[in-house]
């Protein structure tokens, strides 16, 4: 059905081509895989992990686009900078995760101080983030030339070196697998995730069974997700772009919730969900290049894939999503 | 003084989508359902309307309605009847709408098809003249009466009316008003279906009567705006209204500002309504949600209550005697619902 649809999306009308332009544009070739689809995966990697954390405790991060900004415009600043020396790298990308932290940080304040719920601050911050990066970067983070809307490119220090040489893929595909694995980890074994899947399942049962104190967990699952984003963006930043500048994301912070959503909200299956979803973005822009079927046609097939995943749903997604909002 | 009028003006204009669409979205929540997907509802509803409307503008209405209660309808299927978690299907939906929209629209090569023409103003005569305000309050498209007809209407209905006490009993108790006889799911059915025909028409008011065009992704975050000025509101129809032109006049301040020339970054211009909400939203917004926000309906206990009474009916059972008392201590509405159970079938009646 889905090819059906995409074949009468196509102008030339020929089905065979826009199979094979969705091919050639995610896996088909090295370079596709490797500089296109890999590259993709590990933001979506590194939110999809926290967003599992703040489903997982029954809180609606919508606002990872925004987190991934602000993480972006932490790790530029500090990448920008000339005197740090061997050690910027890891600050860039350290002050990425906290920018990001940050950033979810008014929206967890904003809920444990003043009650606001978490899905509207964080839609809020998202609009706030996308402004405010647009301001920067034609104001006082501009090049010096300001012809640009964009930053001068980090210091080469600060970038983070090639996993396969001749390609684009970087050493962030590491760090998205480490933090996946951690993330997974800390759910399972941990007595903090414990308590943030206790929260998640049953948030009186938690408290009055588990005296677990309910805002404090469910707070640092948002900054801890925000966190994550912030380290994808600073990510991004280091690794792809090397400078900021206005959509610096496509849309990853949503993307995740999919990539997440897919699966099961058990990081240890992220990593396989991230490279599917980067695959089938990078496909439709193969789509869009070769055979002209507009690319905002995968933004259409996530919302599918994520309304039928929570539609058959598993246990795991039943409990943790069983309408704990506000 | 000169330069009042016209923002006034702008801010109606650019409030009328917003309240349409606030106006839908409290009437939603106040049944318990959180609909994220009323920014899909407005991008399907200006879809619709530059696709049907170019010809005749009243059916670019009724198709912008038809279509956003379409998007509602799939959040009915996933949220309300398989009691699927609000946000994240309301997510996916908007994702579902803005992905559709933009993906006909390219396919159709649509980026040089306008609506043929923008609806005209309807300018009331007289009152339209008055200094300051004839502008913005008498000088709008037939939406903006339209929207702000309907908010006396709705709080009515919420408020006058049992269908509107059963609705607002629904958001505060799921169980309370499914033990007094109320269909839970059909009250938030409805309530679903209108909210998001209301940001169906949010959507062609954009495009009939604002811009004269689509844009993919015209819809800008309104529906967002439109979650956070129900909040901000506090769920109350003047609330609403108030917040509404607010956020309207915060948002028209960018034309005056261009128009100006004043020396501050438009892009931190564009930020103001967002900070305000959020500000605001910390000052005006606690806790005075309808309890069951965002709340799944629990899945059935037992025999819902228009099943007993059918039963109850067909096999001629004494009927349960229920009631609702509505009280009003500090001045907020509160309800309580009391029901008295039914003698059991076989317990000795007494003459």
């Amino acid at each position: 059905m889905v090819l059906l649809s995409l074949w009468w999306l196509s102008p030339t009308g020929d089905a065979l081509d826009v199979v094979s332009a969705f091919w050639r544009g995610s896996f088909g070739t090295t370079s596709a895989f490797f500089s296109g689809t890999l590259v993709r995966a590990i933001p979506l990697a590194l939110i999809g992990a926290g967003l599992c954390i703040a489903f997982r405790a029954g809180v609606f991060n919508i606002g990872a686009e925004g987190q991934l900004m602000a993480g972006a415009v932490a790790a530029t600043v500090v990448g920008l900078e000339q005197s740090f020396g061997p050690l910027q790298l890891v600050l860039a990308v350290l002050a990425g995760a906290l920018g990001g932290a940050a950033w979810a940080g008014i929206a967890a304040v904003l809920k444990r101080k003043y009650g606001v719920l978490e899905v509207i601050s964080t839609i809020m911050l998202n609009f706030i983030a996308a402004n405010l990066v647009a301001y920067l970067v034609r104001g006082p983070l501009q090049e010096p030339t300001a012809v640009y809307p964009q930053t001068e490119l980090i210091a080469t220090s600060a970038r983070l070196a090639r996993f396969v040489p001749d390609s684009r893929l970087h050493l962030g595909i590491l760090l998205a697998a480490i933090v996946c694995a951690g993330a997974w980890w800390f759910l399972k074994e941990t007595a903090a995730g414990f308590r943030v899947r206790a929260v998640g399942a049953s948030p009186s049962a938690a408290a009055v069974v588990g005296r677990v104190d309910v805002p404090r967990v469910t707070a640092r699952a948002l900054i801890v997700s925000g966190a994550f984003a912030g380290l994808a963006g600073g990510v991004e930043v280091t690794g792809v772009t090397y400078a900021l500048y206005e959509n610096i994301s496509p849309g990853y912070g949503f993307s995740a919730i999919a990539v997440a959503i897919l699966a099961g909200l058990r990081p240890n299956f992220v990593p396989l969900t991230a490279l599917l979803f980067a695959a089938l973005e990078t496909g439709a822009l193969g789509m869009q290049r070769d055979a002209g079927v507009p690319s905002v046609v995968a933004s259409a097939l996530e919302a599918v894939v994520i309304l039928a995943t929570l539609a058959l749903g598993s246990g795991v997604l039943k409990r943790s999503l069983a309408g704990q909002a506000a | 003084m000169s330069d009042v009028a016209p923002l006034l003006e702008a801010a109606v204009r650019t409030a009328t989508p917003l309240l349409l669409a606030a106006i839908g979205e409290s009437v939603t929540e106040r049944s318990g359902v959180l609909n994220i997907s009323i920014e899909g509802c407005i991008i399907a509803g200006a879809y619709a309307a530059f696709v049907v409307g170019g010809a005749f503008p009243a059916a670019g209405y009724g198709a912008a309605i038809l279509a956003g209660a379409a998007v509602g309808m799939l959040l009915v299927v996933f949220s309300v009847w398989r009691r699927l978690d609000q946000v994240i299907v309301g997510t996916a939906l908007t994702m579902l709408a803005l992905g559709v929209t933009g993906t006909l629209f390219r396919a159709r090569g649509g980026a040089v098809a306008t609506v043929e023409a923008t609806e005209q103003a309807l300018v009331i005569p007289f009152l339209s003249e008055l200094p300051l305000i004839g502008k913005a309050l008498f000088a709008q498209p037939f939406t903006t009466y339209f929207a702000f007809a309907i908010v006396p209407l709705a709080w009515w209905w919420l408020h006058r009316t049992h269908a509107g006490l059963a609705l607002r009993a629904v958001g505060d108790s799921h169980e309370a008003a499914e033990a007094a006889g109320i269909r839970v799911g059909l009250v938030q059915t409805g309530a679903v279906l209108f909210g998001s025909a209301m940001g169906g028409l949010a959507g062609g008011t954009l495009v009939l009567a604002q811009a004269g065009s689509f844009a993919e992704n015209m819809s800008a975050g309104r529906g967002f705006i439109a979650i956070a000025i129900v909040a901000l509101g506090r769920w109350k129809m003047t609330g609403v209204t108030v917040a509404s032109l607010g956020f309207g006049l915060a948002m028209a301040l960018q034309y005056v500002v261009q128009a100006l020339g004043w020396r501050i970054r438009y892009e931190l211009v564009l930020m103001i309504p967002y900070v305000l909400t959020l500000a605001a939203l910390g000052v005006f917004g606690r806790g005075v949600a309808p309890a069951m926000l965002g709340h799944a309906r629990p899945a059935q206990d037992g025999l819902a209550q228009h099943e007993i009474e059918r039963a109850q009916r067909r096999l001629h059972l004494p009927p349960t005697r229920s009631s609702i008392w509505t009280v009003d201590p500090f001045g907020a509405s509160v309800e309580i619902t009391q029901y008295v159970a039914a003698p059991a079938r076989n317990a000795p009646i007494r003459s």
